[in-house]
């Protein structure tokens, strides 16, 4: 019974990972009604920053986190002039394909400079014991790191002028441009902000488990899972559906093999997208 | 009269030049690579269905695909059932268990169906890859003994080329007879606008599913005919996400919507494909040469190569739908 518990702690700390991930896919949602497909991609290329950190320049590995934030925003920025702007007001198959090929473009750069092999960094740190558990060090930092940079996301929309920008925009482009909102930089600075999110993640994810080129894939579905749970375009609920989705692997993975996980995972996301359209926890259905 | 119309001409012409061809050149290269586009072209005029007529994106189409050579397979092999019937067979169930799912999923509007079939793909891979009576993660591999029924290996790669050639076929027809039909024009109402549609009487749930289900039954047979010729099926080879969004560079490619462009698109696409594939530089950048080639039509050709004919030369509407 001990073992499930520590198997839940263990599942809600990686959890807080996933929900960091998902509030970057949620974010870009949000404000410009745009599903980006690129997430994946970018998860994985902020896994390599960790990796060309800490095996290429030999720097400590939570060095990488500020760098993936800043290198993520201005990777965004540029992804939203190459595949984002001319799709948004278009019909959604159109930035789906966009964000799609941007993906398959990213994916494919990877695949030649990286191969598809498994990599892992190395991250030492010692753990915290309870009883005959040893809780790992690093999901404990990857936690703490991720609850930190949400509280910054947070801080950001709501008590900065830019953040009121982005709000105002997400709310009503028209009448934010017409205040005299500069909205498509707003545009492209969520977007940077999103695709920071979902790199600075990778950079995280990258401390916990090996990853290969590939691994996008399935993150990208577990942060559809996350949005979908904590209700799409609402970045509070992306981080609490992350601490629900990693709950319930962590209770799951004690009963279950591992390779049966993401049937679970999937088989959630369409009871989630048919039962609670708006997320589990959109208490006020105005 | 339909046969006034030239393009079920076109279709005879094509499927006859595809029967024809490696017949007369004796080759099996060209039979080869002509099998492959048979493939795509079935794949992406099915594709069609959903994307160009309904407007809705389909990620996970090759899941019909790898199902349909699931069960082909596993019938051929465990049940030592003939291929003509385990093609069919598999057809039939894939279908309908799209529908089923269809009525499912298809509650989902744009871009949460488009998740929902990503997740669909993943899914069904990572089950078939836990399941055991498929062989888990090795597959199942068939006999030589399996291909005795139909003449030895030899002959059998010959028949299931022209069988794949007819299912093609049936593909342009089914989405000629599709488009010109009720359930056609009630697709299409549904792409320009789903409410608008549903209040002006079309039953946009039932349509919906019965589009997904329709979608699945020919690629399900040819998955099946495929896998078949293959001799092994295995989950990584069957559920190849990257097949799926090859699909979809194919139909955006020709023109959504319309029935040529698929067939068009896939085609090109089978070409380019063999070509870089053959240049050592640029076979580690398939991936990304289709990426691009995609964010390219998406940015700035939404019709695709039939939305750019027919927008300067009116007059080709009439022949090439």
């Amino acid at each position: 019974m001990i073992g499930v518990l520590a198997s839940i702690i263990d599942g809600v700390l990686v959890g807080a990972v996933y929900g960091l991930a998902a509030m970057g896919l949620t974010l870009i949602w949000g404000v410009m009604r745009v599903i980006n497909l690129t997430h994946g991609a970018i998860i994985v290329f902020g896994m390599f920053a960790l990796y060309f950190f800490v095996s290429t320049l030999g720097l400590p590995a939570y060095a990488a986190v500020p760098f993936s934030l800043v290198f993520g925003f201005g990777f965004g920025v540029a992804l939203y002039w190459i595949a984002a702007h001319r799709v948004i007001d278009r019909p959604i198959l159109m930035s789906l394909l966009a964000t799609f090929s941007m993906n398959m473009v990213l994916i494919g750069i990877g695949t030649a400079l990286f191969s598809t092999s498994p990599y892992n960094v190395p991250v030492s740190l010692p753990g915290l014991r309870w009883q005959a558990y040893t809780f790992t060090g690093t999901h404990i930092v990857a936690a703490v790191i991720a609850v930190a940079i949400a509280g910054l996301l947070y801080l950001l929309l709501y008590r900065t002028r830019i953040g009121k920008a982005i709000r105002a925009v997400a709310g009503n482009r028209d009448a934010a441009e017409l205040c005299g909102i500069p909205t498509t930089q707003v545009l492209s600075f969520a977007f940077g902000l999103g695709i920071a999110l979902a790199f600075v993640s990778g950079t995280l994810i990258a401390t916990l488990f090996p990853f290969t080129v590939l691994s996008g894939q399935a993150y990208q579905v577990k942060s559809f899972v996350v949005t979908v749970l904590g209700g799409l375009g609402n970045p509070a609920g992306a981080l609490l559906g992350g601490i629900t989705l990693g709950l319930i692997e962590g209770a799951a993975t004690p009963f279950m093999p591992v390779s049966w996980i993401p049937i679970v995972e999937f088989v959630l996301f369409v009871i989630a997208l048919l039962a609670f359209p708006r997320g589990i926890f959109s208490f006020s259905r105005s | 009269m339909i046969w006034r119309r030239p393009f079920p001409w076109l279709i005879a012409l094509a499927t006859a030049l595809f029967v024809l061809l490696p017949l007369w050149r004796g080759s099996v290269q060209l039979r080869e690579s002509l099998l492959l586009a048979a493939v795509y072209i079935t794949l992406a005029s099915n594709l069609n269905l959903m994307i160009g007529y309904a407007g809705y994106v389909n990620f996970g189409n090759i899941v019909f695909f790898g199902l349909g050579g699931y069960f082909c397979v596993y019938l051929v092999n465990d049940w030592n059932w003939n291929l003509v019937l385990s093609a069919l067979a598999a057809g039939i169930i894939v279908s309908a268990l799209a529908f089923l799912f269809g009525l499912g999923i298809l509650r989902l509007r744009g871009a949460f169906f488009a998740l929902a079939t990503i997740g669909v793909n993943e899914a069904i891979k990572q089950f078939v890859t836990n399941f055991e009576p498929w062989g888990g993660a090795t597959g199942i591999y068939l006999s030589l003994e399996a291909y005795a029924p139909l003449g030895g290996p030899r002959q059998a790669l010959w028949i299931v080329y022209f069988m794949l050639v007819a299912v093609m076929a049936l593909s342009l027809v089914a989405s000629y007879a599709i488009k010109n039909s009720k359930l056609g024009l009630g697709l299409l109402a549904i792409g320009e606008n789903e409410d608008a549609a549903a209040i002006l009487g079309v039953p946009t749930p039932r349509y919906k599913a019965i589009v997904y289900s329709v979608s699945a039954f020919l690629p399900a047979v040819a998955g099946g005919l495929y896998f078949f010729k293959s001799g092994i099926i295995e989950p990584g080879g069957a559920f190849d996400l990257t097949l799926s969004i090859e699909a979809i560079v194919m139909v955006m490619l020709g023109g959504h919507g319309t029935i040529m462009g698929p067939a068009i698109g896939a085609l090109l696409y089978e070409e380019m494909r063999g070509t870089l594939l053959t240049i050592p530089t640029f076979s580690h950048f398939q991936l990304v040469i289709a990426g691009l080639l995609l964010l390219v039509i998406v940015l700035f050709a939404p019709g695709g190569l039939m939305g750019f004919i027919h927008r300067h030369w009116p007059a080709s509407r009439k022949f090439f739908e």
